[in-house]
């Protein structure tokens, strides 16, 4: 039920994710949804492919660090208070939202946002058990 | 002002005979009590009765930090413990650090060298002497307040930081003259202009600034911003502390090095061998006073030159310039001393950390910076709770190391893995963009 996410290491200078891009559109690599957390003085760019396998190696060829990590993507009703009643579950749960960020289609009505959870497995338990949709990680990479 | 002018102002063949007599015996002594001196003369082939003249002394071996490392703690003591009365020692990693020793009668000289350097700044009994080198396990706090008590002036052990208090104790105590880093100099003059302290109508009249190098520019900056006139000290903890030589007010170029205590020989320090006043070398020191740690022939790694053209200020000891520079790849931020070496270490002792770094020494505004590079690894992105988490607390555990182990406050940037340059054969991992 996980997304697979690619995690690249950038230091803040101009260029650096230019050349992500450069490599990754090189080997015809789709990115589905990216976000970008960002300090002082390093990035670190999260992106959901759809090749990951390729995409890491081209990627650790050309020098950079990267991880690969797993996120569970949430389908998020589209009004007012959809964000919330999904929070509401989790927050019930004590489980910890580490970071979160958004894919950018929609699946039907809903929205897309991608979790990463403090206790993944058991998120995922609480999301289902209430009803709400988890989408699985080739849904994502073709959709 | 000549706090012991008899002693200051020898006449050079008076001088050079006690010099004689006082090496004669300290080199007899270490032979007697010192193993590693012993082996040492042995291995070179000398007898302390080889000592006929100052210039025999330049057929003895040399002294290294590095055998004072190996001798670490108390090894080249020349004195049983129970006639120490003070320790202090250089920053170190691993416990490798420098320890000295004084006796009783150490501690005497080196309050009666430093009260030279107070008098040699113009200074007396009526003087209010503001004291921020940093009290502890490094010399110069303690060094210059004992001083300034054998002279009789009123010390105010400020010790180092606090930079707010530290003005507000110079508007209210009034102190004439101030003993600090020339870097924390400016730094004050900064601060109190910033706080609206009117930094040039303090009482202060005067400041003993060493423990770093400086420029004739910073000496000018120093005293326009506190408007004072500022003089250079020298020491170094291995030798004695602060107050190995220092500059008179009347010729304001050169120190005068104490050579009723030590002798100085400058060398190059690529051959070692000894060269002649004038010329730009090593300084190398012998303690010949000096009873619970002396040394011989103490390669100091510091370059400069000497003079011993006769000063207006009628002291006859030889006059050694400012330092422009080392030997060796210590680097000297805000006072604290620290090698490359030094800072590999700590980095290396933390998980995860790639051994390629590299060190950016710079100067912003008036105070040293000391950035370090260091390369990330897979080992760091690979963590659940998010990896700028992991990346920053990385950070700030190098950070903490290298304040608890070597003294110095570091920034530290992660940068891409390979971007740091590779070096065959010896790494320069230092860039030192001061101009000083």
């Amino acid at each position: 039920m996980k997304v697979e996410q690619i995690s690249i290491f950038l230091e803040n200078k101009p260029g650096g994710l230019e050349k992500v891009t450069k490599i990754l559109s090189d080997v015809n690599i789709n990115i589905r949804t990216m976000a970008v957390a960002d300090t002082s003085d390093f990035g670190i760019v999260r992106m959901i492919v759809n090749n990951v396998e390729t995409a890491t190696r081209v990627l650790k060829e050309n020098g950079f660090t990267v991880s690969r990590t797993t996120v569970v993507a949430v389908e998020v009703p589209d009004r007012p208070g959809g964000l919330h009643s999904i929070l509401e579950v989790i927050a019930k749960e004590n489980v910890n939202i580490a970071y979160m960020y958004a894919f950018v289609e929609k699946s039907g009505e809903n929205a897309v946002m991608l979790f990463r959870f403090d206790q993944q497995d058991k998120a995922i338990d609480v999301l289902v058990k209430n009803g709400i949709n988890v989408l699985p990680g080739e849904k994502l990479y073709s959709f | 002002m000549i706090y012991n002018e008899e002693f200051e102002t020898l006449p050079r063949e008076v001088l050079e005979a006690l010099q004689l007599k006082r090496l004669q015996q300290v080199v007899q002594r270490v032979y007697h009590t010192v193993g590693f001196y012993r082996t040492a003369f042995d291995e070179a082939g000398v007898k302390p009765d080889d000592i006929k003249s100052l210039a025999d002394l330049a057929r003895f071996p040399f002294t290294t930090k590095q055998d004072l490392r190996d001798n670490y703690p108390f090894g080249l003591f020349a004195v049983p413990m129970s006639s120490v009365v003070r320790l202090q020692a250089s920053s170190g990693t691993t416990g490798r650090s420098t320890v000295v020793g004084y006796t009783k009668r150490d501690i005497d000289v080196w309050s009666e060298l430093m009260a030279r350097c107070f008098a040699a700044a113009g200074l007396n009994k009526n003087d209010i002497i503001h004291n921020a080198y940093g009290y502890g396990l490094f010399t110069g706090g303690l060094g210059a307040h004992y001083g300034a008590e054998r002279l009789g002036a009123s010390v105010i052990p400020m010790s180092g930081g606090n930079t707010k208090r530290q003005i507000m104790i110079l508007q209210d105590f009034g102190p004439t003259a101030i003993c600090c880093t020339p870097s924390y100099a400016l730094n004050l003059a900064e601060q109190g202009r910033a706080m609206g302290v009117d930094m040039r109508n303090l009482k202060l009249r005067v400041g003993i600034f060493g423990a770093e190098p400086w420029s004739d520019k910073m000496r000018d900056d120093i005293e326009s911003a506190l408007n004072i006139t500022a003089l250079n000290i020298y020491g170094l903890s291995e030798v004695m502390g602060p107050g190995v030589s220092m500059e008179c007010t009347e010729g304001r170029s050169g120190m005068h090095v104490f050579e009723d205590h030590f002798l100085i020989e400058i060398i190059d320090p690529e051959t070692g061998s000894v060269l002649p006043y004038g010329e730009k070398g090593e300084l190398v020191f012998t303690t010949i006073t000096k009873e619970a740690f002396p040394l011989i022939r103490f390669r100091s790694r510091d370059i400069t030159t000497l003079n011993i053209a006769p000063c207006r200020c009628g002291r006859t000891h030889v006059r050694m310039d400012r330092v422009m520079g080392r030997s060796d790849d210590m680097l000297i931020i805000r006072g604290v001393n620290v090698f490359p070496s030094q800072i590999e270490a700590v980095l290396l002792n933390i998980e995860g950390v790639e051994p390629h770094y590299q060190l950016i020494v710079e100067r912003v505004d008036t105070l040293d910076t000391i950035e370090v590079q260091v390369e990330v690894s897979e080992k760091l992105m690979d963590e659940s709770e998010g990896e700028v988490r992991v990346l920053q607390n990385m950070e700030r555990r190098i950070v903490k190391d290298m304040k608890d182990y070597l003294g110095i406050s570091a920034k530290v940037k992660m940068v891409e893995p390979k971007s740091l340059q590779r070096f065959e054969g010896k790494a320069s991992r230092v860039i030192d963009k001061r101009q000083i």
